[in-house]
């Protein structure tokens, strides 16, 4: 008799534990560092809410978005027109965070480089092969290029990191446009493929001769050196959370409604040109009035004190005009 | 008679279960392929592009790689394998060669991507620095040694591949020689053989099926290897004659692309590269099966 009490006890308290509500996402990896420490913070405030997200990468995201088997989906590269038209409950696009990438080279006794954009895309495309290619040593004057082999190190796994660098390249070269293009996997010119952040920074490292592209965020955590890069206004910049920021500010201006908008290669003067965001794509139609107040709730939350925890992690945050346009998109969320 | 019934039904239905995962396996990767199969038809196996961008898939680059890293490791480990397994079972003292053993039996535990380590901070700067100079300078002529060496390429891959099957192949050939007969080595010994000429014409000779056994396993390891491999091969889908210069296999590609592949042609390409390496094993295997039936006598045959 008291343990059959005892055991009810028991069987209350767990279903009051599953009634707290359960909300699951999945996508991008890049954002998850951040992510995980949003959603732990959001339910230490709201107990009731539960949010589970699950890092399986971007189109993963977007394919468990479409299925219908998560409540909202995450992305390094905003949706395609055909991927929109696939789901059948229209989605937004919230920004959330901003990364950048950075070249990282491996030449014995140059600790820094200068690329042009003309140098970047002919290095990739395979065109430049020497370290001393006068398109290598005009933006570098007095640095002892050698006469050295180029290689070229990226990613080998699809990862939205090479997707922000080959539309960076897709629109500095119209040759690279025409020819690879932007997307998470292309088929690369030249060079050899790593896979992981990891994989492409350790290969540059033991290869001397060699340039790969890296996220910002994995330099800073590893205290690496990396190039500067030309930006649309030729400008040389190095990639750090405000340059990084003032691309997105740059774009803000032309922002589209949706905010599918690529901000490489972004106008003003101090705006690093290899940046993007990354978003979190939440359905307009959510029928559960309760999970559809929290998220709500979350958004709200991460658009101001959620903007606070990017610097410690080594993520750029939105600039101000942009946030407020995101504030306004809430409303559509019924 | 009921009991042997029962026992007849539950191994027919064990038996039958092995048939049934390999026909799952067929019909859902048929099934999923088929926008793949539709679009590019048999040309998807010898198509050399591989182009997410474009939509444009070819499966050639990739079964070039996973055949032609697995056929090079094999050549390697081999006749170092089938060597060592001689030594272990035949000339060792007994003492050394149990603890021989024991240690080749942790090898073959170890997960390939400590292997993948291992290559990563080891043999591919021996390669890059040593190995692949060297080669250039003695057979430079060849095409298949010119190019630059960046350490990371299919003879790397093939190198790494050989010491992850070098312990199968150990492993097995060592029971499957020290399962031969005391009488045949007697024997032998007593027609006024030396102990050479007994292990090469009669011990090895009988275990010859154990020994080939083992190689199809180290194969099967080699075809499939995926974490090591995408560590070391370099992952380009373009077609190289050089062997210092780098290349893909099908296990790989799928590793790397599978999680963000978007469109539907995309992932049944993918899809359907798993069909094409299981069509790969099949044919290997069958090849491997006919080589043995060719050359296996009657005698040693039956008495293995």
């Amino acid at each position: 008799m008291k343990t059959s009490i005892a055991l009810a006890g028991i069987l209350l308290a767990g279903s009051s534990l599953v009634s707290a509500q359960a909300i699951n996402g999945a996508g991008a990896t890049f954002p998850y560092p951040i992510y995980g420490k949003w959603f732990e913070e959001f339910r230490q405030k709201n107990p009731s809410i539960e949010i589970n997200y699950q890092s399986k990468g971007s189109g993963a995201g977007i394919a468990q978005l479409t299925a219908g088997t998560v409540d909202f989906g995450a992305s390094d590269m905003p949706m395609k027109d055909e991927q929109i038209a696939a789901l059948k409950v229209k989605a937004l696009h919230f920004p959330t965070v901003l990364g950048g990438v950075v070249p990282t080279f491996n030449l014995p006794g140059v600790t820094d480089l200068k690329f042009s954009s003309e140098a970047m895309a002919g290095i990739f495309l395979g065109k430049i092969t020497k370290w001393n290619d006068p398109r290598i040593a005009k933006a570098n004057p007095g640095v002892k290029l050698p006469a050295t082999d180029i290689i070229v190190v990226h990613r080998a796994d699809g990862s939205g990191t090479t997707f922000v660098f080959t539309d960076y390249l897709s629109k500095i070269s119209p040759e690279w446009k025409a020819g690879p293009g932007a997307n998470t996997s292309i088929k690369w010119p030249t060079g050899v493929g790593q896979q992981g952040n990891e994989g492409v920074a350790g290969m540059v490292k033991n290869t001397a001769g060699a340039i790969g592209y890296v996220e910002l965020i994995y330099v800073l955590k590893n205290n690496m050196g990396y190039g500067s890069v030309e930006n649309a206004a030729g400008v040389y910049l190095k990639a750090n959370l405000d340059t990084v920021t003032a691309a997105a500010a740059g774009a803000a201006k032309s922002m589209p409604a949706d905010f599918r908008v690529s901000i490489t290669n972004a106008p003003g003067k101090n705006s690093y040109p290899i940046a993007s965001f990354t978003w979190l794509l939440i359905p307009t139609r959510i029928p559960d009035a309760q999970k559809r107040a929290a998220l709500v709730n979350f958004l709200k939350w991460m658009l101001v004190d959620g903007q606070k925890d990017c610097a410690s992690l080594g993520y750029a945050p939105l600039p101000k005009q942009v946030v407020a346009q995101e504030q306004k998109q809430i409303a559509m969320i019924h | 008679m009921k009991g042997d019934e029962i026992a007849h039904l539950v191994t027919l239905a064990f038996g039958a279960s092995v048939l049934l995962v390999t026909a799952l396996l067929i019909w859902n990767l048929w099934g999923t392929s088929a926008p793949s199969r539709s679009k590019f038809g048999l040309g998807f196996l010898w198509g050399t592009n591989w182009d997410p961008n474009a939509n444009d898939f070819g499966a050639f680059p990739f079964v070039y790689g996973t055949v032609m890293t697995s056929v090079m490791a094999l050549v390697i480990s081999v006749p170092l394998g089938v060597g060592a397994a001689i030594f272990l079972a035949e000339l060792a003292p007994a003492g050394l060669s149990s603890a021989c053993t024991f240690l080749v039996e942790l090898l073959a535990a170890v997960p390939s991507v400590i292997y993948g380590m291992l290559a990563i901070f080891t043999v591919v700067p021996l390669m890059r620095e040593y190995v692949e100079p060297a080669l250039k300078g003695a057979f430079g002529y060849l095409p298949q040694f010119q190019g630059p060496m960046l350490g990371v390429g299919y003879l790397t891959a093939a190198v790494v591949l050989a010491i992850m099957t070098f312990p199968y192949i150990i492993a097995i050939s060592r029971e499957a020689l020290l399962e031969v007969p005391r009488d045949q080595r007697e024997a032998a010994l007593a027609l006024g053989a030396t102990r050479w000429e007994t292990t090469f014409k009669v011990v090895v000779p009988y275990a010859r099926l154990g020994i080939l056994g083992s190689i199809f396993l180290g194969l099967a390891r080699a075809l499939g290897e995926t974490m090591a491999i995408t560590m070391v091969i370099g992952n380009d889908s373009t077609l190289h004659a050089s062997w210092f210069a780098p290349g893909y296999t099908i296990a790989a590609v799928l590793a790397n692309e599978f999680a963000e592949a978007t469109g539907k042609v995309y992932q049944s390409a993918l899809v359907e590269l798993g069909l094409v390496l299981f069509l790969v094993t099949i044919i290997i295997n069958a090849l491997a099966r006919l080589l043995v039936l060719a050359t296996t006598r009657k005698g040693s045959a039956k008495a293995a």
